[in-house]
């Protein structure tokens, strides 16, 4: 009877508590774990902004493993909180087949498009943030030849390739940029190896400025170029501390912003396709004090400038995945 | 194509062959002991995150290669456990331990350090430095030899000169000592060692403690030589070209040199060149990436002579009553 007892107690505890959870924000951070120095702490970032701007609560969880993705949306979703924010393209899947299940509740996913009613899909405008800082590394390049280095050969990462090519043409338009791939498979995520041969041959063949956008593989492309003494280009959150002084800039996702967004506009979260560009401060270029010496008042009014322009529609920088092909190369 | 770009080229092959070779000839021993062995990416990979994880935590890169090492040795005697004692098969015991590897290290990085399943950056004498070898620079004027000492053969990190050493080491243990003796008669006829009163289970366990070292001296070379840290699977397959090099190389020391450069040098061309022109006709780099693998195919289907592994290969051995 003490067991029963107790159960109903804890029954009714976990009731209350869900009642008390009623609207609360939700965040699933992805495999990569809340301190991932990256994407997940990015978000992460974004909503303890919101929290301590609002003095609200939300509830948070890390994946262990693939199969928890659908288990921790359900949870969210049963448990009444709103809206459910997601952190990365593989929870889509998932995503799919929950959603429909929970008309109710509204979602919010970054990094990926799904079509549902109750979903806000965040994507953002790579090939934007990826001309300033092409726009930054023609500028800081002496020999007139840069490099790119890209992890798998995805439309993408041509769509970050495209947007740097740009960049880097509007500031000297006979600059060479050096192109390279890392690989066909998903592995070219995660060869560094490759990345730091891949940039010693760039280096060889004049490169001084490599903007790297190829994940795991990067870290071996920013090694390379620090250990050789030329300059890198980080991305999607902010490297410049790994090698200080060594890196010129880095081209920020800024995911905070929409988690914060997602969070503020609460049970009332606008669904659809929620396009994060240079014009609502979804995408831009980094500058700490790591590289505050490499970006000189001329660079930062130049960038600043081009920004601006791009922001309110008066430069259109081409985006690749629009119609597959690159105008420059 | 001029001296100097034929030298980077090169020079990139010996950097790239490099972890190949070491673990070719990691595979080479075990094999040679009838105990195949498909987890050497995995050996390898765990040897490179102990390696950078230890390297970084003390300061000293030759305290991270000894961690590196003895964590491979550790996978390895598992490997051993299972298939050895208990007569496991030997391939799910391998693909078992690349899983184990793929998950754990990343798993073990990301508690220990937060940073997404990576270490670190290692710095100062948390690294293998490049050597270069006396009189590089005096040299450097001489035409062709000169370049050729200096940019190729000097330059690398220790663990290239050691990996270089390994094969005509790996081939006087092999064929001119007793215990190599055993050992490759160990894999063709296990019955046979065992009547001459030899300890099949022994030689076996040493064969799989060999090729444990091994894969550490590589994995510790991908992340402490090659690399100032450890990425989550930094490995990238190279266990498995390493494998397909063991093949082609027909299960030999010196072919398994030739047999990894060339394959190194695959690789280098397909990084400098992502497209090469031959007379108008385009090579896609795709087909440089797969070339490894085809060229493999082809040894095996009995093109180009024939590749026969050790008779006891695979099986474990059960000793008659």
């Amino acid at each position: 009877m003490t067991m029963m007892t107790h159960l109903m107690t804890a029954a009714t505890a976990v009731a209350l508590s869900a009642g008390a959870a009623l609207a609360d924000p939700a965040l699933i951070f992805d495999l990569g774990g809340k301190f991932d120095k990256s994407f997940n702490e990015s978000a992460h970032n974004g909503a303890q902004r919101w929290a301590e701007e609002t003095g609200g609560s939300y509830n948070e969880v890390e994946l262990q493993s693939e199969a928890q993705r659908e288990q921790a949306l359900r949870r969210f979703a049963e448990n009444g909180n709103n809206p459910i924010v997601m952190v990365g393209f593989a929870f889509g899947e998932a995503l799919g087949e929950v959603a429909a299940d929970y008309p109710e509740t509204k979602f919010a996913i970054i990094d990926m498009v799904v079509d549902q009613p109750n979903v806000r899909s965040v994507v953002f405008n790579e090939h934007e943030g990826s001309y300033l800082v092409g726009l930054m590394a023609g500028m800081a390049s002496g020999s007139g030849t840069v490099g790119f280095i890209g992890g798998m050969d995805i439309p993408l990462i041509r769509k970050f390739a495209c947007g740097y090519v740009q960049g880097v043409k509007a500031a000297n338009a006979d600059a060479t940029v050096i192109q390279n791939m890392t690989g066909t498979t998903p592995a070219a995520w995660n060869d560094p190896v490759k990345g730091s041969e891949l940039t010693q041959a760039q280096i060889s063949q004049g490169a001084d400025v490599i903007y790297a956008a190829a994940g795991g593989t990067g870290v071996g492309v920013l090694q390379t170029a620090a250990d050789e003494g030329i300059l890198s280009v980080g991305v999607d959150s902010n490297q410049n501390y790994l090698h200080p002084g060594k890196v010129l800039t880095s081209m920020v996702k800024r995911v905070d912003n929409a988690v914060y967004e997602a969070m503020k506009s609460g049970e009332d979260l606008e669904t659809g396709i929620n396009v994060m560009g240079l014009s609502n401060g979804g995408v831009g270029y980094a500058l700490d004090e790591h590289n505050a010496s490499l970006v000189g008042d001329d660079m930062k009014a130049a960038v600043d400038a081009a920004a601006e322009k791009i922001a309110g529609g008066e430069l259109i920088v081409h985006d690749y995945m629009s119609d597959n092909t690159c105008p420059v190369e | 194509m001029d001296l100097v770009t034929v030298l980077q080229v090169l020079d990139s092959t010996v950097r790239l062959a490099t972890p190949l070779l070491l673990a070719c000839l990691a595979g080479l021993f075990s094999e040679r002991a009838g105990i195949f062995d498909i987890g050497l990416e995995g050996k390898m990979l765990t040897a490179a995150f102990f390696s950078a994880a230890i390297a970084f935590v003390s300061g000293s890169v030759w305290l991270g290669l000894l961690a590196g090492i003895g964590a491979s040795v550790l996978m390895a005697g598992l490997h051993g456990l299972a298939s050895i004692t208990f007569r496991g098969n030997q391939l799910i015991s391998g693909v078992a331990i690349n899983f184990l590897a793929a998950g754990m290290t990343v798993l073990i990085a990301q508690d220990w350090f937060r940073e997404g399943g990576r270490t670190p950056s290692l710095i100062g004498a948390a690294r293998f430095e490049p050597i270069t070898l006396p009189l590089a620079e005096t040299l450097r004027g001489i035409p062709v030899l000169g370049p050729i000492y200096a940019e190729l053969i000097s330059g690398h990190t220790i663990l290239v000169y050691l990996a270089i050493a390994c094969v005509p080491l790996t081939w006087w243990v092999l064929y001119r000592t007793r215990f190599g003796l055993r050992l490759r008669a160990v894999g063709e006829n296990p019955a046979a060692v065992d009547t001459a009163g030899v300890s099949v289970v022994g030689l076996r366990f040493a064969a799989v403690g060999i090729c444990g070292v091994l894969c550490g001296i590589a994995g510790a070379y991908l992340a402490t030589a090659l690399q100032a840290g450890f990425v989550k699977d930094m490995t990238a397959g190279r266990g498995y070209i390493a494998l397909a090099a063991l093949i082609f190389a027909k299960w030999r020391p010196w072919y398994a040199l030739w047999a990894t450069l060339l394959f190194g040098l695959l690789q280098a061309v397909a990084l400098r060149y992502q497209n090469i022109e031959l007379g108008g006709l385009v090579i896609p780099v795709q087909l440089m990436d797969a070339l490894p693998y085809i060229l493999t195919v082809i040894i095996l289907a009995g093109f180009v002579g024939r590749a026969v592994p050790p008779r006891a290969g695979g099986i474990p051995y059960v000793k008659e009553r």
